[in-house]
């Protein structure tokens, strides 16, 4: 039997089938499986086009102050549309800074809810369980602005008092205040995909542990954790892309200076806060072009941030 | 056995630090609701609902243009969201593997990770200065590009565990492919497109920094959608940012309003998800 | 005279370059049980999804040769036409979840846009449900949904969908092989019955459940036909060694 005498059939109908088909039946039953195929892809071509344009529209934009100042514009620390000298070094720095002072105090909180919601404390369906799921779900729902609001009332007083009881300048506002909100914000993300993370541990292998005689804490140390590395660090990354991007929160407490930042107390701006305070002022075309610059960067950084932890963690999950 | 006891007091100190941290985490959250609710009930009446913003200095006043804003600028995210991304949902979930799908795939996740700011110079490049005012459109747009992945990606997963045996049981049937999609498979699973859906909305109803330079806000009530409008978020920014004592009083009450708002909409969409869900 | 519905001639199929049937003839007569035998992977539920053009669904499908339903080549025709005429039960129960009782029953019809009056939907679910030996257990609760019923029910409740559509012929993937034996007895009774309307082809790796039921029998080995014959002489005397190692229990 030669393979070339077999009919192909395609579950698609592509436009060879369509022809063979067309001398066969009635067309007006094909046609609407037809097109509705072709309305199907173009829906997901059209998106596909939309992120495609995005990125080609910011780098066009970004085109003037790319030329204008080139690799510079990482390396000045000075930002003055008087002058029309725009670096990004200050709030690179301040982004840097932020993002992961955010991460450094969210990370043991998110770990302990993964932990904790992981399976070996608590019953899945327990009172406890969901509240505490429940109770972390609805702080990521709380939009970013009033995360602003809460800190511009509450946390900043705060910070300065303790700023006045250490004899630091007490603005209130600055970068530290910044990561504090931002580490609020980002638990829920590390914690919810910590969380099934953990849960993927088979229960074969901490039994295994169990049986030897371990306690709790030396399964989830010995056992658990190193089993979940990558899925945490992944999570890890996740959460970190979302910081870097955060905007309102962080504009309304970290006080908007565009100098370069000199301790992490004083106040500063990251590379999304500069964009929402300064696009709607920026008169001149360089200014606005290097605002759009900065949003170029952070497009890039935010998308390979995220796009390897979903790597890493699509890999945890085939390999587990 | 000195071994052993070390071993457990570990045991119990490391529980402790667990249950400790896990339960502060949610600190905030009450704080949060707390601290709003308290403040906010207190500048809310009904004056607040119906009526516009006033200038420095007079009392009272309402955010009428805002809530109606808020509620013009995401239902126009939403028509223009929804049906694009149900559609390249069902692409991805009929399609698995091929390599036009991996790509979309992938892009469909770039588009998640880019931050709203973003969107909203985006928005900005593409509607306001080619139209060269901010409009209410425009935020609509930045909007709907924020509420495309997460759509997407709800529905090609609600798809994706849908059994392939009730796509088998339509087709022996003798139904068309194209009805098999919109009468078996979408029904089968709306609870999660609807679920995905609210989620969408009750993210973007929030957003603040896509509308700063496209929907930009507006003191005044506008309907007409070429115009500047207001929205709750930014008034809750704008008035928290000034330095009138008067205005943060509103600023309260708007939080307290869009805190409902959303969590009322996040809470609904649990909630559908848990009872509509179809059994196989 | 019996008169011989379905003719498959010098048939194969396949997946890309591996072909899992071939050169498979035989014909099925009408109003008579057809069971399709043999060891799993020997390419019986491919040969069903063939008769229906179910088997283009899976990627890579190819296929030979003819299958004739009333001497008219089913590859000729609009799948969609040759689907309603040949109806199909699976594996597993796949009732709709969406829809109640009575909707799954003339869901042939929703599904495919075809409006009914209400008395001639009443009578489609209820002449449906009675072939299929389920009104009596369901006639109480025709609107809750499908899903409620036990799976032997819901493969009752997917007999009586695929019997509203009036095929000429009724495929059953191993229709009993999620089922628990009073079920599958029940169903195997149906059949009978249904037998004096329809045409039943059945796919089964059930020897005695074959011998039981089948008219005729078909046995496939390693995507070719062995034996093709009256039930009961090929139970009783099997002409192919293969056959006999097979009813024997020699493998499979």
């Amino acid at each position: 039997m030669e393979n070339n005498k077999h009919r192909i059939c395609h579950i698609n109908p592509d436009w060879k089938q369509f022809s063979r088909v067309k001398r066969l039946f009635k067309i007006s039953d094909i046609m609407p499986d037809f097109f509705f195929k072709k309305v199907v892809f173009l829906s997901g071509l059209a998106v596909l086009l939309l992120v495609i344009s995005i990125l080609v529209s910011l780098v066009i934009d970004s085109m003037p102050s790319i030329k204008a100042f080139g690799f510079r514009f990482f390396t000045v620390r000075i930002w003055d549309p008087v002058f029309e000298e725009y670096g990004a070094l200050p709030f690179i720095t301040g982004t840097i800074i932020t993002s992961f002072l955010a991460l450094l105090i969210s990370v043991p909180f998110s770990l302990a809810v993964s932990i904790y919601l992981g399976g070996d404390f608590i019953r899945e369906k327990s009172f406890f369980a969901g509240f505490l799921k429940n109770s972390v779900d609805l702080l990521s729902g709380i939009p970013s602005v009033v995360y602003g609001f809460f800190g511009l009332f509450l946390v900043v007083p705060v910070i300065r008092y303790l700023q006045t009881k250490f004899g630091i300048a007490p603005y209130g506002v600055g970068i530290f205040t910044a990561s504090v909100i931002l580490s609020i914000m980002i638990i829920p993300f590390s914690a919810s995909l910590g969380r099934e993370i953990i849960q993927m541990v088979p229960a074969e292998i901490k039994e295994a542990g169990y049986s030897l005689g371990s306690t709790r804490f030396e399964v989830i140390r010995y056992i658990v954790l190193p089993y979940c590395r990558s899925g945490i660090i992944a999570g890890i990354l996740l959460a970190l892309g979302r910081a870097i991007g955060e905007t309102m929160a962080v504009t309304m407490v970290i006080g908007n200076s565009n100098l370069m930042p000199s301790n992490i107390f004083a106040p500063g701006n990251t590379m999304a806060s500069v964009i929402a305070n300064e696009f709607t002022e920026a008169v001149s075309h360089l200014h606005l072009s290097s605002l759009v610059e900065i949003g170029v960067v952070l497009f890039m950084v935010t998308t390979i941030i995220s796009v390897t932890g979903k790597i890493i963690i699509k890999r945890f999950t085939v390999h587990t | 056995m000195r071994q052993l006891k070390k071993r457990i007091v570990k045991d119990f100190f490391f529980s402790l630090i667990i249950i400790v941290m896990a339960f502060s985490a949610c600190i905030p959250l009450f704080l949060i609701l707390g601290f709003i609710i308290k403040n906010g009930a207190s500048s809310i009446n009904l004056d607040f609902f119906i009526h516009l913003p006033k200038p420095v200095g007079e009392q009272g006043g309402g955010i009428l243009n805002a809530i109606i804003g808020t509620f013009i600028i995401t239902g126009i995210a939403f028509l223009l969201a929804t049906p694009l991304s149900i559609l390249a949902g069902i692409y991805l979930s009929e399609n698995r593997k091929n390599a036009f799908s991996e790509i979309l795939r992938t892009s469909v996740d770039i588009l998640s990770s880019i931050p709203s700011i973003v969107i909203g110079i985006i928005a900005y490049l593409w509607i306001v200065k080619p139209m060269k005012t901010f409009s209410a459109l425009s935020g609509g747009i930045a909007l709907a590009i924020i509420m495309l992945p997460v759509v997407i990606k709800s529905t090609e997963e609600t798809f994706a565990i849908i059994p392939y045996g009730l796509k088998e049981a339509s087709f022996a049937l003798g139904v068309p492919y194209y009805r098999t999609i919109l009468k078996v498979i979408l029904p089968a699973g709306l609870s999660g497109v609807i679920t995905g859906t609210l989620i969408a909305i009750s993210r973007i109803a929030g957003e603040t920094a896509p509308l700063l330079f496209t929907a930009f806000g507006n003191p005044f009530m506008n309907l007409n959608l070429t115009k500047p409008m207001n929205t709750i978020p930014l008034v809750v920014f704008n008035y928290t940012t000034s330095p009138y004592e008067q205005w943060h009083k509103i600023a309260w009450a708007a939080a307290l309003v869009l805190l409902i708002i959303v969590l009322t909409l996040n809470i609904f969409s649990r909630i559908i998800s848990k009872k509509w869900k179809v059994k196989f | 005279m019996e008169s011989q519905i379905l003719k498959i001639e010098n048939f194969s199929a396949g997946f890309g370059k591996c072909l899992v049937l071939k050169n498979i003839d035989f014909s099925v007569e009408q109003n008579r049980i057809t069971a399709i035998m043999g060891p799993s992977g020997c390419g019986k539920t491919t040969l069903i999804r063939c008769i229906n053009r179910m088997h283009e669904f899976s990627p890579g499908a190819v296929f030979s040769g003819k299958i004739l339903l009333h001497d008219e080549d089913i590859y000729s025709i609009n799948p969609i036409i040759v689907r309603r005429k040949i109806g199909m039960v699976f594996q597993r129960p796949n009732p709709f979840p969406t829809m109640s009782i009575y909707e799954n029953v003339i869901s042939g019809f929703i599904l495919n846009g075809i409006k009914l009056k209400k008395g001639e939907r009443d009578h489609i679910v209820v002449n449906s449900l009675q072939k299929a030996g389920l009104w009596e257990e369901v006639k109480d609760n025709l609107h809750r949904r499908g899903t409620f019923l036990s799976g032997g029910q819901q493969q009752r409740l997917c007999i009586a969908r695929a019997l509203a559509m009036n095929p000429d012929i009724l495929l059953l993937d191993e229709p009993t092989s999620s089922l628990d034996p009073k079920s599958t007895l029940l169903i195997e009774q149906l059949m009978e019955e249904l037998k004096q309307s329809i045409t039943i082809l059945i796919v089964t790796h059930n020897i005695a459940q074959a011998a039981r039921i089948s008219d005729y029998v078909a046995f496939l080995y390693l995507g070719e036909l062995m034996e093709f014959g009256l039930s009961k002489e090929v139970f009783t005397a099997p002409k192919n060694k293969k056959t006999e190692e097979y009813l024997t229990g020699k493998f499979g």
